[in-house]
């Protein structure tokens, strides 16, 4: 479908599936495998300058916005949806500087983060906190210039490895959620080490590891926005992450169709091949059907956040609720396409289908995207009977 | 360092078919890429470039179309782009090619290096490098793997593959150097350079803008005359010989010899 790409954008989309073609789908199982974080990878994104495409001109971006950052994610998740977080998750991290930062954070890490020179992450997720964020307990006491952070931050994508950390505390527990902020944290500070890297069922060519603070001194410039603001701030983020989440799974649902597509000309069965039959057939369509409404579900969104439309929490949570669950549906029926194959870690869906179940479960479950969903409507209908 | 890098124009395949009929290369559904060998002529060029400074020049000739494999090289690294193009220069064999290529890099003048690949994988002569050279009586070094170091005095250090091994050499300044594809690993465009590539400005050269003496250009240069295009019959069946081995072995040399294809005397065959 033509979703009238500027010139720009059509370049982005190139580079980013040649890349993805070349270099990522490669080494993809390998990586699967190993259980390793994408370095080398890291490093051909940076000099594609596919880290710049969502960050503005005045640090050394390319000026885009959503829309271009899910570009990027969608091609190269068709390739590795866990690869592909490396640039995601990087995102996830970027955003609330972008959004929140001051124009000296913005001076010290952007240019950085548009090179691909650093990555960044988001930790918000705790071991008793995660759909009900409010529960955090990780603290950030106020004391002089400085902030004296504890806790435990829990799964965080790319932990490790990024370089810069946007952690949401709370500043003022007494106040709950109102009392949170969230803090810029450099690796390497003292006081801030990694915990054990998880094992995982998919998405494991990216580390996903423990934060954990013990008097975890950082300056009080580091804070982003205000004291008190952290939920706001997570709340925003997330607002312009899930698409881009929507469209890591778009990739990898798109991935899945292309190789159920190819095989299915290829198996031969009862002397023809088994694209021929209409159970086939019907699959396939349904698959592609789907994956094309996500998209273009996403790209609108992307479209209208980017335009800078108001109140955006319902539209940006349909797009991930939907597009996680068409890739958990293609990326099973893919599997079901190549039957006793596609359940062999030798052939590449089965990989797909457990890179797609994240998509359902992180920057909040598709239980809690309905739930913003519902309560937008619930909300926008009662403003209307006033 | 003034650096040119000589580039080619070719179909997107290895493969390549030709119409049976006709004899002429299909080029339907075929698209145009840079040839593979001179991905790493440029990329060693703009390596060179980032080690010691200077430009890398890239010089095509070719139809108008050769214009996005030209603005490909800029975003590959390449800063300036030159297209030789004109109707006289069309149907050149290798010698009027490197004829009319040494004519556009006497015009972009002071060059000190001349990279291309060792072939171009449609003709597949691995000619026009050394008749460049030639051409503007200046050394060339072919299947290069490496290239050490240039030194202040002008003296260049590099490896030459050879079937089994390599050969160090040292030559000098300016010089031809085709490359083989073990030299480097090209890297990807960049979104910049794409982007700059877009926008930049291609030098476009006819015969009159190159001192060129019109009758060594093209079809009446090129002494190479193509007499018919053919994909070769595939060999037929052939003849078995089975059975016991020591009986089979003595069939097929009695058969080699009553052919003339073995000579010598039957003694000991048996």
């Amino acid at each position: 479908m033509n979703y009238f790409l500027t010139e720009e954008q059509q370049m982005i989309k190139e580079l980013a599936a040649k890349i993805a073609d070349e270099k990522i789908r490669p080494i993809a199982h390998e990586y699967d495998e190993k259980e390793e974080f994408p370095a080398e990878i890291v490093k051909v994104l940076g000099q594609a300058d596919l880290y710049r495409v969502f960050i503005p001109e005045e640090y050394e971006g390319l000026g885009g916005g959503v829309f271009e950052m899910c570009l990027v994610v969608e091609e190269l998740s068709r390739a590795c949806g866990g690869i592909a977080l490396a640039y995601a998750a990087s995102g996830l991290g970027i955003i609330p500087i972008i959004l929140f930062g001051t124009e000296e954070q913005k001076k010290k890490y952007l240019p950085k983060l548009a090179s691909g020179e650093i990555i960044a992450a988001f930790a918000l997720t705790e071991p008793d906190a995660g759909s009900d964020a409010g529960a955090i307990k990780t603290t950030a006491k106020p004391e002089g210039d400085s902030y004296i952070i504890n806790g435990t931050k829990q799964w965080i994508s790319n932990g490790g490895d990024a370089s810069i950390y946007t952690v949401i505390t709370l500043t003022d527990p007494s106040r709950g959620a109102r009392g949170s902020s969230a803090i810029l944290v450099d690796k390497g500070t003292p006081g801030f080490e990694f915990g054990k890297k998880e094992e995982k069922m998919g998405i494991r060519g990216n580390s996903t590891r423990e934060l954990i603070f013990q008097d975890c001194k950082v300056p009080k410039t580091n804070l982003l926005a205000k004291e008190g603001m952290g939920f706001m701030v997570a709340m925003k983020t997330f607002d312009q992450s899930r698409p881009g989440v929507a469209s890591q799974a778009i990739g990898i649902a798109q991935g899945a169709l292309d190789e159920a597509v190819r095989y299915s000309t290829e198996r031969h069965q009862f002397g023809k091949p088994i694209s021929s039959f209409q159970a086939i057939q019907f699959m396939l369509a349904d698959m592609a059907t789907q994956i094309e409404a996500a998209r273009a579900l996403t790209l609108q969104v992307a479209r209208s956040i980017d335009a800078g439309e108001k109140n955006v929490a319902k539209i940006s949570s349909m797009t991930k609720v939907f597009a996680s669950d068409v890739a958990m549906k293609v990326t099973t029926d893919a599997v079901q396409i190549l039957g006793g194959y596609g359940y062999m870690r030798e052939y590449p869906v089965e990989k797909m289908m457990r890179d797609a179940k994240i998509t359902q479960i992180y920057e909040g479950t598709n239980q809690i995207q309905r739930e913003v969903i519902g309560m937008n409507l619930i909300k926008e209908t009662l403003r209307k009977k006033k | 360092m003034n650096i040119v890098v000589c580039i080619k124009q070719v179909p997107d395949t290895t493969d390549v078919k030709i119409n049976p009929e006709t004899n002429t290369l299909i080029r339907e559904g075929v698209e145009s890429i840079i040839n593979p060998f001179d991905a790493y002529a440029i990329e060693e060029g703009v390596r060179l470039k980032e080690k010691y400074g200077g430009t890398v020049n890239v010089l095509s000739m070719g139809p108008p179309q050769v214009d996005a494999s030209l603005r490909e090289a800029i975003s590959l690294g390449a800063d300036e782009a030159y297209l030789l193009t004109d109707r006289t220069f069309a149907g050149a064999d290798t010698l009027a090619t490197a004829y009319t290529l040494a004519a556009g890099i006497r015009k972009i003048g002071d060059v000190d290096i001349i990279l291309m690949g060792r072939q171009a994988i449609d003709g597949d002569t691995g000619q026009v490098g050394p008749e460049v050279a030639e051409n503007l009586d200046i050394p060339h070094v072919t299947d290069i793997r490496k290239i050490e170091q240039i030194d202040d005095q002008g003296s260049i250090y590099l490896e030459r593959l050879l079937e089994e091994g390599y050969v160090r050499l040292k030559t000098k300044l300016p010089v031809v150097i085709t490359v083989v594809k073990e030299i480097n690993e090209p890297r990807l465009p960049s979104l910049k350079g794409k982007m700059l590539a877009k926008k930049k400005e291609i030098n476009t050269w006819s015969a009159k803008d190159v001192e060129v003496n019109e009758k060594r250009l093209g079809l009446t240069g090129s002494p190479t005359q193509v007499v018919k295009i053919f994909t070769p019959p595939k060999p037929a069946g052939g003849k078995v010989f089975d059975g016991d081995i020591k009986d089979s072995v003595g069939k097929l040399l009695r058969e080699l010899r009553a052919s003339g294809i073995l000579m010598g005397s039957e003694k000991g065959d048996e």
